[in-house]
């Protein structure tokens, strides 16, 4: 038996050049993957695979899944769980949701007190050793782990490891004992963020961060009276976002110092924060989001998409479909602009999932959008996949479910 | 012997674990006992088989959450699981695999007995004339041929009603249900009868001119279930069937328990208040179908139903026996049936077990939180309410 396995190359344009050596090394992945879809079992339980030329790539080079390990505490079986059943899927990169206001599970070195104080509890947290396998575990599976450690908003978990992180919030002249965002004013803020992003930058080797940056709640900011005091002395005005654009730059600055790329929500890009030209951009609002995909593209970024595709948005019926007609490049654009997409990511925010409902609620829903950023433009035909889908998920079962 | 199991089950959780991994009790004195005494959970193994450790965890599970009737809707339109000793081929041809996804009368056997070690009784339910594709194959000639102008198109509708050999296969199979399964109840189910396919055939509509029942169809419906109420009457069971047996206005015996599921056209109160105002004793399920799921904490409007909120006397609010939270299986099946049923139907679970005057929803969170980790305890996949973590999850205490 001889298997012609043809493999052609395509990436698309507008990414960084850091961007290509991973690609690149993790196309062999896809192929196997291909490959071992292609055994069938016949009448006598014998394995078979037909004498098959295989013509195979990805549309998109980015093609994520987004685990939330903050909202509840993943245990690393699940995550590896679904890091075999991302490659099944030929998802390429887990775009890891690790920290946020409710948890912090992050062991880091240089700051023990963050998940000292801020995990559910000592038996909730990550450390060096398990992250080291998560990124490993992917590597061998040919996908990238892409951290976020979103701020200044989401971190109310941060605040309780690392004193004076957080801004006060006040009622009057008092504060009330609970605090908002990260502040911005403090030097101390950028000598932790400098140290702490230090660390981040060595524990994980993608080209890429993503810093969040999103649902910044100015209430805090604005009752604080040293935080208005600085607004003033700066010449900010009222404009809240020219403080929250003032603390990304910075940030920003210093994840690029230390040779790193960016990922960043859709706000940051809709308030006008200056950003580098390899910024991506993710856009997550669902209302319009062509024409957000627009702005971001039409301003020169790389964007992603997953507004769309927010899988913990559970419904009852067959949602999959609706995931799976989403066509990315349906919006008012160039092909330069086009070209800037490039890809997207389904979801699994952790309000309402944990290990015991992760992998039902996840797979085969994401197949769907896996589909949709591997295949070409023309694979639409919803009866076509359904079929294809179902024995896909029966193939997963027995890959995934060792249940006895 | 229930009461003594509920209240084993209470003790049992009144355990807790001090900081020293010492397990306690405080010294309580336990009064309980529940508001209503029918308190259901459907499985549907049809529309997905459930292997039996699926269903005999359930059955703990129920067990732990005061659930005392197990709604078995074995079979229906997809798939035919029951292995019958008098018809072999209904499973044999209406299985989704004969040897894999089917229930031995062994099978059958075990679940009745595990359930009842817990407490439960287990109703069976055999729906028909609807329902009931996956009979056709193993019962030639049971369901009606469908027409297209003169000719059968090739498929099959609801039972055919006009036939005496279906009377004789249905007084078969049900003598062998009757002895297979103990309770005195049988769900007889007589739902969603669709009529194109009887309106189709030229035999029925003969039928429906010699009978006198003109155009209307119902009429037909009520003649089947009525002789199907009789066989079972003479067999010496009682029966729960669906709301649309009342609406049809079948003939039933003053026992007969009516459950109702439907959420319109009529709204749900108002015929409770209908089939009690009638004297016939109700079950409610059409608030609780918990297999329709979506985004977040649904489990507070399941708590929030008062069964009893209709217009109505106190002889008809009497009537309400209690309901059942139902998890038809359409896309349910063992990799997600324990995620998806708990701590969700607790809230259910509560709302029959209760009194009425207990229904604040920030305590009940906090309950049913506590509850959710001892179920993970328990080993049961039971999936999260909101935010947050179990002490005892991942080797903790």
């Amino acid at each position: 038996m001889v298997l012609f396995l043809t493999k052609t190359l395509r990436t698309s344009t507008g990414l960084s050049s850091r961007y290509l050596p991973w690609v690149f090394g993790f196309f062999f992945f896809p192929g196997l993957e291909t490959f071992s879809q292609l055994v069938h079992e016949d009448d006598y339980g014998s394995f078979l695979v037909n004498e098959t030329e295989i013509n195979d790539f990805p549309r998109f080079a980015h093609r994520g899944i987004l685990l939330d390990t903050s909202r509840h505490y993943l245990p690393l079986k699940s995550i590896l769980t679904n890091l075999d059943a991302m490659a099944f899927n030929k998802f390429n990169v887990l775009h890891w949701h690790i920290v946020d206001d409710q948890s912090f599970p992050y062991q880091s070195v240089y700051f023990p007190e963050l998940s000292d104080k801020g995990a559910y509890s000592c038996n909730h947290i990550y450390t060096p050793t398990d992250v080291r396998l998560v990124i490993e575990y992917a590597r061998l599976r040919g996908i990238r782990v892409i951290p976020e450690f979103d701020t200044p908003g989401h971190t109310q978990s941060w605040g309780k490891g690392q004193k004076d992180l957080l801004t006060p919030c006040y009622s009057g002249e008092r504060p009330t004992g609970s605090f908002g965002p990260v502040n911005p004013i403090l030097n101390t803020t950028y000598d932790f963020m400098t140290k702490f992003f230090k660390e981040i930058s060595s524990v994980f080797p993608d080209a890429y961060i993503h810093l969040g940056g999103d649902e910044v709640n100015f209430d805090c900011w604005k009752s604080n009276p040293e935080v208005k005091e600085f607004m003033k002395k700066q010449g900010f005005g009222t404009d809240y976002a020219k403080l929250e654009s003032y603390y990304i730059q910075k940030i920003l600055d210093i994840v690029f110092s230390y040779n790193k790329e960016y990922m960043v929500w859709q706000e940051v890009f809709d308030n006008k924060v200056q950003l580098k030209p390899d910024t991506v951009v993710q856009v997550w609002m669902e209302n319009n989001y062509a024409h957000e995909l627009s702005s971001v593209t039409g301003a020169g970024f790389t964007a992603i998409l997953a507004a769309p595709w927010y899988l913990d948005y559970i419904s009852y019926g067959q949602d999959w479909k609706k995931y799976y007609s989403v066509e990315p490049l349906n919006f008012p654009g160039t092909e330069k602009q086009k070209k800037l997409l490039i890809g997207g990511e389904a979801c699994l925010w952790g309000e309402f999932v944990d290990a015991t409902n992760l992998t039902p609620r996840l797979w085969p829903r994401a197949s769907a959008v896996g589909e949709r950023l591997w295949s070409s433009r023309n694979v639409t035909n919803l009866q076509d996949a359904y079929k294809r889908l179902t024995s896909h998920r029966c193939r997963m079962l027995r890959l995934l479910v060792n249940y006895c | 012997m229930c009461g003594f199991l509920a209240g084993l089950e209470t003790f049992s959780q009144l355990v807790g674990r001090d900081e020293n991994g010492m397990y306690y009790i405080n010294n309580t004195e336990i009064v309980d006992f529940p508001r209503f005494p029918h308190r259901g959970l459907l499985l549907d193994t049809s529309r997905h088989y459930l292997p039996l450790r699926a269903i005999l965890e359930t059955l703990d599970v129920m067990a732990y959450n005061k659930f005392n009737v197990f709604h078995w809707h074995i079979v229906d339109d997809p798939s035919f699981p029951y292995e019958s000793l008098t018809f072999p081929e209904l499973s044999k041809q209406g299985a989704f695999h004969a040897m894999t996804h089917i229930y031995t009368a062994s099978d059958v056997q075990t679940v009745i007995e595990y359930a009842r070690l817990r407490g439960i009784r287990v109703v069976a339910e055999f729906d028909t004339p609807g329902h009931t594709l996956s009979w056709g194959p193993g019962a030639p000639g049971l369901l009606t041929p469908c027409y297209l102008g003169k000719d059968p198109s090739g498929t099959y509708g609801p039972i055919n009603p006009i036939l005496n050999s279906t009377y004789q296969f249905v007084t078969s199979l049900f003598q062998e249900v009757s002895a297979v399964f103990p309770d005195f109840f049988l769900h007889l189910g007589g739902d969603e009868v669709d009529f194109t396919c009887w309106k189709s055939n030229p035999n029925i509509r003969a039928f429906m001119k010699e009978m006198g029942f003109g155009e209307d169809y119902k009429k037909l419906e009520s003649f089947y279930i009525q002789r199907l109420l009789d066989i079972i009457s003479s067999l010496g069971k009682g029966y729960i069937v669906w709301q649309e047996v009342f609406d049809n206005a079948v003939k039933v015996r003053p026992d007969t328990i009516i459950h109702v599921w439907k959420e319109n056209p009529t709204p749900y109160t108002e015929e409770m208040a209908n089939v009690t105002k009638a004297g016939y004793r109700a079950l409610l399920s059409a608030p609780w179908y918990l297999n329709r799921i979506s985004y977040g904490q649904d489990w507070m409007a399941a708590y929030q139903v008062e069964p009893l909120k209709f217009e109505g006397s106190s002889e008809q609010k009497a009537r309400v026996i209690g309901g059942e939270a139902c998890m038809w299986g359409e896309y349910v099946d063992v990799t997600n049936l324990a995620p998806r049923l708990w701590p969700r139907a607790g809230a259910v679970a509560e709302r029959l077990w209760s009194n009425a005057t207990v229904r604040d929803l920030q305590d009940a969170y906090t309950r049913l939180a506590d509850f959710r980790c001892k179920l993970l305890g328990r080993g049961v996949q039971a999936q999260p309410l909101f935010v947050g973590y179990c002490e005892n999850e991942f080797g903790g205490f």
